[in-house]
């Protein structure tokens, strides 16, 4: 098996995600070699305590939040901060940027699967999980175009099933799988 | 490649060249990712079919490239966005303004004016703003005639509020401002100690010294020798223990000036000079 085949993991989930989200993060091993990027849509003007909830849950000493210009290490698990994109620059830092709402979201799952597909091309891996919009469809297109990986939650396993809906709708490539399958599949991909 | 992405990064550096040459904007150190998806959303408005397109509609028309300059440019802003920053202001930063005889401010990359607004609204509130000079600039004069009229949309103003109450406001917000149909306009006498000019952060310079200059979700646009520049220019215009404040999530971490300022509250990212 070819070592490595993602440079990054890329998670975008909405309503009914993060539960999925944890147990794909928890089946990863201990010191996986890679990034990995979570886009969850939270609610803007409430500050969410998502990144030190999720460092809780997994045992960890924490999930960043990456600031703007922080350079992308391997190892560590980010999560989008609330009312902001976040994207990646060629030389693999973050960046920040505060535009306007992409389908009704900011963060968006389609701006930085996008922006992810276009520096790591080949090496994504993005994976969407269950949502009530659309948001993540175009963007995994995207990580497809750039010769990624695209895996969905199988809509009939995911409590919003809308967003995998619009995904595999309009990306018949994707591979439609239940968390377990994706667990399986991380376990064959991820080499630490 | 999906169409919604018709112009590549290559693409994007000729366009970029063009304008720098035909209008004297330099756009080639903001960032790529951010800048190229605008752009894309521009030609996509504009029905450019190819970089070409775009590239022809550009050159040749200056109203078109007046319309590129609001767009790709990012005009998203709010009356007291970040309500814990304007607390930490309010707290950590407003008594120590209070100090001195004039108290000089610049709103760098002001957008139509909602954060200057906010800060006037807080000096007022302290008894402080008759003796503040506020210069806010910003690139683009399509958002500097707005911000000088004073106008804002009234549609978010029910947020605007809440925002200001947990900023720790304490008076009735609606008495800063008229509503009349969709517009409100923020009261005159709040804005009496402003001046709106252009000011490109790209090219332009020092041109006066502050005691606070605040300049929030600007840089992040910027690519990092671009950051540091302006940077430099903020350290510069800053008076001894002058004030620097960005966005939550801007840092001078990873910049050039970082050990020249305290961070004086972390997470509202209010620095200090040292010296």
């Amino acid at each position: 098996m070819e070592k490595n085949k993602f440079d990054i993991i890329t998670i975008g989930g909405s309503a009914g995600s993060i539960g999925v989200a944890l147990i794909l993060l928890k089946s990863l091993p201990e010191h996986f070699q890679i990034p990995i990027v979570l886009i969850i849509h939270r609610m803007k003007n409430i500050t969410s305590q998502l990144n030190k909830l999720l460092a809780k849950e997994l045992g960890i000493k924490e999930v960043v939040e990456p600031e703007d210009k922080e350079p992308i290490r391997a190892g560590i698990i980010y999560l989008a901060a609330q009312n902001y994109h976040l994207l990646v620059e060629q030389g693999n830092t973050f960046s920040l940027d505060y535009s306007e709402p992409v389908n009704f979201s900011r963060p968006s799952i389609d701006v930085s699967f996008e922006s992810i597909a276009r520096v790591y091309k080949h090496k994504t891996l993005a994976i969407l999980l269950s949502g009530a919009n659309k948001d993540g469809a175009a963007g995994l297109g995207r990580v497809i175009g750039e010769g990624g990986t695209a895996i969905v939650q199988s809509p009939e396993t995911a409590e919003y099933p809308a967003m995998p809906k619009a995904a595999i709708d309009i990306n018949p490539s994707v591979l439609i799988q239940s968390p377990e399958q994706t667990v399986h599949y991380l376990l064959n991909q991820i080499t630490t | 490649m999906d169409e919604n992405n018709s112009i590549h990064i290559k693409e994007l550096d000729e366009i970029l060249q063009m304008l720098l040459h035909r209008y004297g904007y330099d756009f080639s150190n903001y960032t790529k990712a951010s800048l190229l998806r605008r752009v894309n959303r521009f030609a996509k408005e504009t029905d450019s079919a190819t970089a070409y397109d775009l590239k022809y509609k550009l050159l040749n028309s200056e109203p078109i490239f007046q319309l590129f300059l609001q767009e790709v440019t990012v005009n998203v802003t709010e009356l007291f966005r970040d309500p814990a920053y304007y607390k930490s202001l309010r707290e950590k930063v407003l008594p120590v303004l209070a100090s001195y005889p004039i108290i000089k401010i610049w709103h760098a990359g002001c957008s139509t004016g909602e954060e200057v607004f906010s800060m006037c609204i807080m000096l007022h509130e302290a008894g402080l703003l008759k003796r503040a000079r506020i210069y806010a600039t910003d690139i683009n004069p399509a958002n500097l005639e707005k911000a000088r009229s004073g106008i804002i949309p009234l549609a978010h103003m029910k947020e605007y509020t809440t925002n200001y109450l947990k900023s720790g406001g304490k008076n009735d917000f609606a008495d800063y401002y008229s509503a009349r149909y969709d517009h409100a306009i923020i009261n005159e006498e709040l804005r009496s100690q402003v001046i709106f000019s252009q000011h490109n952060l790209v090219s332009d310079n020092v041109f006066n010294e502050f005691q606070f200059i605040s300049c929030r979700n600007v840089m992040i646009y910027f690519d990092k020798q671009l950051q540091d520049r302006v940077l430099q220019l903020f350290y510069d215009s800053l008076s001894s223990l002058g004030f620097l404040t960005l966005g939550l999530k801007e840092t001078l971490l990873f910049s050039v000036v970082k050990d020249k300022f305290n961070n004086i509250h972390k997470t509202t990212k209010i620095y200090r000079r040292k010296d």
